[in-house]
């Protein structure tokens, strides 16, 4: 499997300076000589549609945080101030390319088609693992920072060998830049060529660390030294992102190899629900990102082309509200997992000493009063 | 003198008197500076003790481990912080294949004096690897010494006596009890590697370390309405094991139930019970029992407390020891 690998066709990074955008945050469009030709099947209803998605990510996301508060969920990392870097990418891909991310890209679980309820279940602590990851073409989230980067290039790796087209994405934060499995996936990803799109969301901050912990030049020039080419692009332009992922999509399905993508985003909410963000980052720079919102930017350039921001954002109402509702009833009609459940698939096949346990089990919790084996505990 | 405080009051101000103590101890760990920790266990150490003796490393635990190794070759004691158990794997490469084994690879020429804190075990409803029991992995590792706490004051104390110790030790910290309280008194020394009778009786010896010494203790008292006198022993150490003070309850109880959040196949109940065997086999009135989690990856959260050994299955085996009813046949 092993190729000899050919210089990339172009320089290794892009948007170095200043990362590779296409609309300013007026919303007026600036030409991009890299991103431009990916950018001709752009109209209106495109864009609309880009819109839309975004919007009812937002919604999704904010009304996770609100579930989560009610103590609906346990968790919720939100992605708030993310959209455009993930909806752009989720937009850009095949339906049969595989995704495997961290567990905040909600938003392109939402491309994929993932239900509500299994978008939420493993938040509510009802399941290890909310949906089936072939029917959506997506691994379920990995909370092991950096690991799931290995597995996206094995997949490559494994597809290429099978003569196929599609191609492995992996989505890592600017954190998991430190671990050595995303370096090491970075190693066997450029030795192999394997077909594999390496997508860091440069949210400025793990947990409470500025970006600057991890890497003191910009990210993208990491992948570089291991001979894969890299695009530094405005996360939160979603066009941008879009031109950037199909240009990366392309090269990798051309048989060129890996590419590494940076959006540099924010995080406009708390790594989680749980922390308390304050504590590490000021109002000020809080500010100058809310006011670099992805959506609005889109707004406005909708705006300039002569769209209905009314209707548009009716629209975005309706659907957010349909989605919404959609979750408030998922997460209510969660089952709570029987609790023998939790000795099933441990292996293919049941040992023996585990159907003991098993068995112990059931007549352990027999032999309580009724009372104490009404419910579990959610 | 002493003042009540909650465990993670009393494991920041060991952290924080062993700074003061000794200008050669670091603290080194994922957002333990300018946050604190997740849990706040390193809350207010930076801005008393500045970023380089208060690191917020890069997002890498084998960096971590490997760094504080380098940094213990130059004479440091470094003190790292592993945010969760389930993430010390990456670090598990350093831990044992290097902290383990530099001393007797150098034929004791090179010290790890190395603290790595790890919040530990399940009970707080949290999504996966947030919950794990590693300590079998360590306990396992000739080289490691594996210590556990159990109230504010074992934690002070415990703290301090491992950043002392010129061994690298693993402190696991029973994440769900951080914000029990007690009285703790700074100048109690701690022994590292004895385990502690916490309460006597004359029926059984239960066994329990880290969470499960509290509930060990409830379920002592909740024995006592049927009339059985349990003996409590919480065991702190890990690697090494305090056998003797085991063996010698065992002796005088005639009965054994180790309990524990971890896995039981391969685990420290294993050990214990083992020991016991080996020591004292002819004090055995009846079989040894455990208490354990099941042997499954730990469940989703909805399910912990079924995972979870809580009183009524530590009185179950309880019983069996004893001969009477309990779940598994009627006596
Ligand atoms: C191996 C490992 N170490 C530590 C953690 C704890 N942790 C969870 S998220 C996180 C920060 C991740 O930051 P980044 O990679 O930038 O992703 P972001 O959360 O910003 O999306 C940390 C340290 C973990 N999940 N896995
Ligand atoms: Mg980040």
């Amino acid at each position: 499997m092993l190729t000899t690998p050919s210089a990339p066709d172009h320089d290794l990074v892009a948007g170095l300076d200043k990362p590779l955008h296409v609309l300013r945050e007026d919303g007026t469009r600036r030409p991009d000589p890299i991103l431009d030709p990916l950018l001709r099947d752009v109209d209106l209803e495109l864009l609309r549609g880009l819109y839309l998605d975004m919007a009812v990510v937002r919604a999704i996301d904010d009304e996770a945080v609100a579930l989560q508060r009610q103590g609906e969920l346990g968790l919720w990392p939100p992605l708030r101030g993310q959209e455009a870097a993930q909806i752009g990418l989720g937009r850009s891909l095949q339906e049969t390319d595989f995704l495997f991310t961290s567990y905040r890209e909600n938003a392109l679980a939402w491309c994929r088609g993932v239900s509500p309820g299994e978008m939420l279940s493993v938040w509510r602590g009802t399941t290890l693992s909310g949906w089936d990851p072939f029917a959506h073409h997506m691994a379920t989230p990995q909370v092991i920072i950096g690991a799931q980067t290995h597995h996206a290039v094995g997949y490559a790796m494994a597809t290429q060998a099978q003569g196929k087209d599609d191609i492995a994405v992996t989505c890592f934060g600017d954190g998991a830049l430190s671990q050595g499995d995303t370096n090491e996936a970075m190693v066997f990803a450029a030795s192999f060529h394997a077909p594999v799109l390496f997508f860091c969301q440069n949210n400025h901050y793990a947990i409470s660390e500025p970006v600057d912990v991890q890497a003191n030049v910009p990210i993208a020039l990491r992948p570089t030294g291991f001979g894969i080419p890299s695009l530094r692009v405005d996360g939160n332009d979603v066009l941008a992102v879009r031109a950037a992922s199909l240009l990366a999509a392309q090269h990798i399905r051309a048989g060129k190899g890996p590419m590494f993508i940076e959006a540099v985003t924010y995080r406009l909410g708390p790594h989680t629900t749980s922390d308390d963000p304050t504590r590490y980052r000021d109002e000020k720079e809080l500010e100058r990102w809310r006011r670099r919102c992805p959506l609005g930017r889109l707004e406005r350039h909708l705006e300039q082309l002569g769209a209905s921001l009314e209707e548009l954002r009716a629209d975005a109402e309706r659907r957010s509200q349909e989605a919404t509702t959609a979750m408030q009833e998922a997460v209510a009609a969660l089952p709570s997992p029987a609790p023998e459940t939790m000795f099933d698939n441990v292996l293919a096949t049941e040992h023996p000493g585990l159907l003991r346990q098993r068995e112990q089990f059931r007549a352990f919790t027999a032999s309580l009063a009724p009372e104490q084996t009404e419910g579990s505990a959610a | 003198m002493s003042t009540t405080m909650t465990m993670a009051a009393a494991l920041n101000a060991a952290l924080r008197d062993s700074l003061e103590a000794d200008e050669d101890v670091l603290l080194i760990g994922e957002d333990i500076g300018t946050l604190g920790g997740v849990f706040r266990i390193t809350d207010g150490l930076k801005e008393r003790f500045g970023a380089s003796r208060v690191i917020d490393s890069p997002l890498a635990e084998s960096g971590i481990i490997g760094t504080s190794v380098g940094m213990a070759y130059r004479g440091m004691r470094p003190v790292s912080e592993i945010q969760f158990d389930g993430f010390v794997y990456p670090g598990f490469d350093q831990i044992v294949a290097q902290v383990a084994r530099l001393h007797y690879r150098t034929s004791g020429t090179v010290q790890m004096p190395l603290t790595i804190r790890i919040p530990f075990g399940g009970g707080i409803g949290a999504v996966e690897h947030h919950s794990e029991s590693p300590e079998a992995y360590f306990a396992h590792t000739p080289g490691l010494r594996v210590v556990t706490v159990a109230d504010p004051q074992d934690a002070y104390s415990t703290m301090r006596a491992a950043i002392e110790c010129d061994d690298p030790v693993i402190v696991l910290e029973p994440k769900r009890r951080y914000w029990s309280k007690g009285e703790v008194d700074t100048s109690v020394s701690a022994e590292l590697s004895s385990a502690r009778v916490l309460r006597t009786g004359r029926d059984a010896t239960l066994v329990a370390y880290g969470p499960l010494v509290v509930t060990a203790l409830e379920a002592a008292v909740a024995a006592e309405d049927d009339g059985i006198d349990l003996e409590v022993i919480d065991l702190r150490s890990l690697s090494p094991l305090d056998r003797d003070t085991v063996a010698a309850s065992v002796r005088r109880t005639g009965r054994l139930v180790v309990a524990h959040e971890a896995p039981g196949n391969v685990s420290l109940s294993s050990e214990v019970i083992t020991s016991a065997v080996e020591d004292c086999f002819a004090h055995l009135e009846a079989a040894p029992e455990r208490v354990t989690g099941y042997d499954i990856p730990y469940p989703p959260g909805a399910l912990e407390d079924h995972y979870l050994p809580g009183i009524d299955r530590i009185l179950d085996a309880v019983d069996r020891t004893l001969g009477r009813r309990n779940s598994r046949e009627a006596a």
